[in-house]
This record gives structure tokens, sequence and C-alpha cells, in this order.
């Protein structure tokens, strides 16, 4: 490719020190260390707060980019910042920072549940621990599913409620699900708003 | 077993990747099915102990890929499935960041995300489903699941409080 490394330049750009490789490689390591239940708020604090990378905006762009991308939101977050501020590299850097740790932490974790996992005690600790994560998780979703749940009748809703019965009550393998469902949704957004 | 389950892994999690809209969270039930119904990998339970493994451990909540590849292949299987579950929406992700400001104001690109919202929303509440289904083998546990639900919901508490009373109930075999 001709345009290898060149960042995307920004009109907007208010930061006057970008980070450089090595910086956004470290900057990531720490957000993987710090983030625990979603890197998000910590890459956030970060950029934005700390090292002011970032105006606010910038990150929401970024941040609604990422989301929007298929993939983990937070690895695609890694990927969209090292892009911009160190290309390719950057973009490779700030995956290993962010992944490494994490990877080798519950490597090792699983090694040990491996040896473990029968221990009647360790089963015991995970099932109370599965159990209040599936309560976590009910929560994040209620509050996501919260405002949508406002619009009372109206397409959203009713999308959604198809996405989870086929997914969760039918059983229906997720790529399938979503090629049926995301053409109608997106027409419905077009057409309706 | 006669035949490596490594090309599996990767097949799965390589296209789980470009389906996973709405982050990790969404592709659970995904994971889950493939893992415990269609392979048989694993059991219910164990799905939901490395579910609680990987929100126990620091990092993107992804990490869960690491502990089923490892669960399936040992290191090999660690490796292969988490690098499958990344590459391809990395791919994307570094290719559409350099797109992307062409298309900020574009009326497709605005359809297209506003239409993704309620598939990903519908996609993680299923997710909470699953895992609840896989998690509560017992009342006790169903209950844990409720009341953790409920002080998340109203309140903004450290989550890992949440899961070491959950980890202590556990031990003291209420469940």
């Amino acid at each position: 490719m001709s345009d290898s490394a060149a960042p995307a330049p920004d009109p907007n750009a208010s930061s006057p020190d970008r980070p450089t490789l090595a910086a956004i490689f470290r900057a990531f390591i720490g957000v993987s260390l710090s983030g625990f239940g979603g890197a998000l708020p910590w890459a956030r604090r970060m950029i934005v707060d700390k090292r002011q990378w970032m105006t606010a905006e910038e990150f929401n762009e970024a941040f609604s980019l990422s989301q929007f991308l298929p993939g983990p939101n937070t690895v695609n977050f890694a990927v969209v910042f090292g892009t911009r501020f160190g290309g390719a590299a950057g973009a490779a850097l700030a995956l290993v920072g962010l992944l490494g740790p994490p990877v080798i932490i519950v490597t090792t974790l699983a090694v040990l549940y491996g040896r473990y996992g029968d221990l009647e005690t360790l089963n015991r600790i995970l099932a109370g621990i599965a159990a209040a994560a599936a309560g976590m998780l009910i929560a994040i979703a209620a509050k996501m599913v919260a405002p949508l749940l406002r619009k009372g009748l109206h397409w959203a809703p009713a999308i959604a409620l198809v996405a989870f019965v086929c997914v969760a009550l039918l059983q229906y393998p997720l790529p399938l699900v979503f090629l049926a469902l995301a053409p109608f949704s997106i027409a419905f957004a077009w057409f309706r708003g | 077993m006669t035949q490596s389950p490594l090309p599996a892994l990767a097949g799965y999690f390589g296209a789980l990747s470009l389906f996973a809209v709405g982050g990790a969270n969404a592709a659970i039930p995904e994971m889950h099915r493939v893992a415990v119904d269609v392979m048989g990998w694993m059991t219910d339970s164990q799905f939901a102990d490395m579910f609680a493994i990987a929100q126990l451990s620091p990092g993107p909540n992804v990490i869960i890929v690491t502990l089923i590849g490892y669960h399936v292949a040992g290191f090999a299987g660690a490796g292969v499935a988490t690098g499958a579950m990344i590459a391809p929406s990395c791919l994307v992700a570094y290719f559409a960041t350099r797109t992307w400001d062409r298309f900020r104001h574009a009326r497709w690109r605005i359809a297209v995300q506003a239409g993704l919202v309620p598939v990903s929303l519908g996609l993680i509440s299923a997710s909470a489903f699953v895992l609840a289904r896989a998690a509560d083998n017992t009342i006790y546990a169903g209950l844990i699941t409720a009341a953790t639900a409920a002080v998340a919901f109203a309140t903004r508490i450290n989550p890992l409080w949440l899961f070491a009373a959950g980890g202590i109930l556990g031990l003291s075999g209420w469940l």
C-alpha cells in the first residue's frame, strides 16, 4: 500500500503532542490492566482527561465508529485509535498492548481451571460468581434496552425482540439471524428514521 | 478425538468476529450454541464458569474466547481461537478508520448505524438470558442472579463486590 503509515489528517486536531508508537503501546497496556468490566471508561480517562490526545468529541467519534464496526468494541477502539495516530504499526501496537497482558493472565487461569476445575470448593465458588456474572449482564442489558422500550410502538423494539427470540429461545445461529434481520432494520432506519 | 478441533475453532470464531455487532457480549449465545450444543466441547456450567473467569480477569470481555480455545485444544487452541476472533474485525476496523471521515455524514452510514442498534440490543439481551440459563442450576443460584441484577441496575457499585458476594455464597454451600 502506498498510503502506508500516514494517519488520517484531522482538521480539528487540538492536541499539540501526538502520541509516539511507544506511548500508544504503553497506554493500551495500562488500559488493559486497569479495565475491569469493560475497558472503555479507562481508555477515555487516559486519552481525554490525562494525556489529552483527543478532545471529548474526537473520542466520542472514535468510540461510535468502534461500536458501529463488527467485533469486540474495545479491540476495535484500540485499532481505530492506533491507526489514526500511528498507522498500521500503531494499530498493531495498541492491539498487542490491549490484549497481551489479559491473554497471559487468562491463559494462566485456564491452566489452573483445567487442573483444579473439578475441585468441589472451586466449583462452588465459581458457580456463585457465574450466577452473579449472569445477573450483571442482565443489568447491563436492561440499562441499554430501557431507552428503546420508551419508544413504545416502534420498529426498533420490535427488531430487538425478534433478535432476542431467534437467538435466545429458538437458538438460531447468530450469522443467520443477523443477515436476515439487519437489512430490515437498516431499511426501517432509512425510511422511518 | 481423531480430528483436530483447530480448524473448527478458527472457522467458528473467524465468522463470529464479523457478526458480533454490539461487542463480545452480543456474541455469547453463539459461542454457547457452538461450544455446548453443536460441538459438545463443554457443559453448560463449564461455559458459565468461563464467562465468570473472563469477567474476573482484567481487559476486554472478548478474552472468554481464549478460555474456550484453551479448554478445547490447549495453548494452540487458545491462540487460534483468540486470533480468529480478533483478526477479521481488526482488519475491517483498520480500513474503516481510513475511510470513515468521508462517510461520517452520509445518509446510508447513519441509517446502517441506527439500524444495527436494535439488533445488537436484542443480541445482548439474549446473552443475558443464555448465561442465566447456563449458570442458574438451582433456585439459590437464580436468586443470586436476580439480586445481582437488581443491585447492579439500581446502583453504580463496583461489580467486583457483587462477584465476591456470589463467590462467598457459593462457597458456603448454598447452591
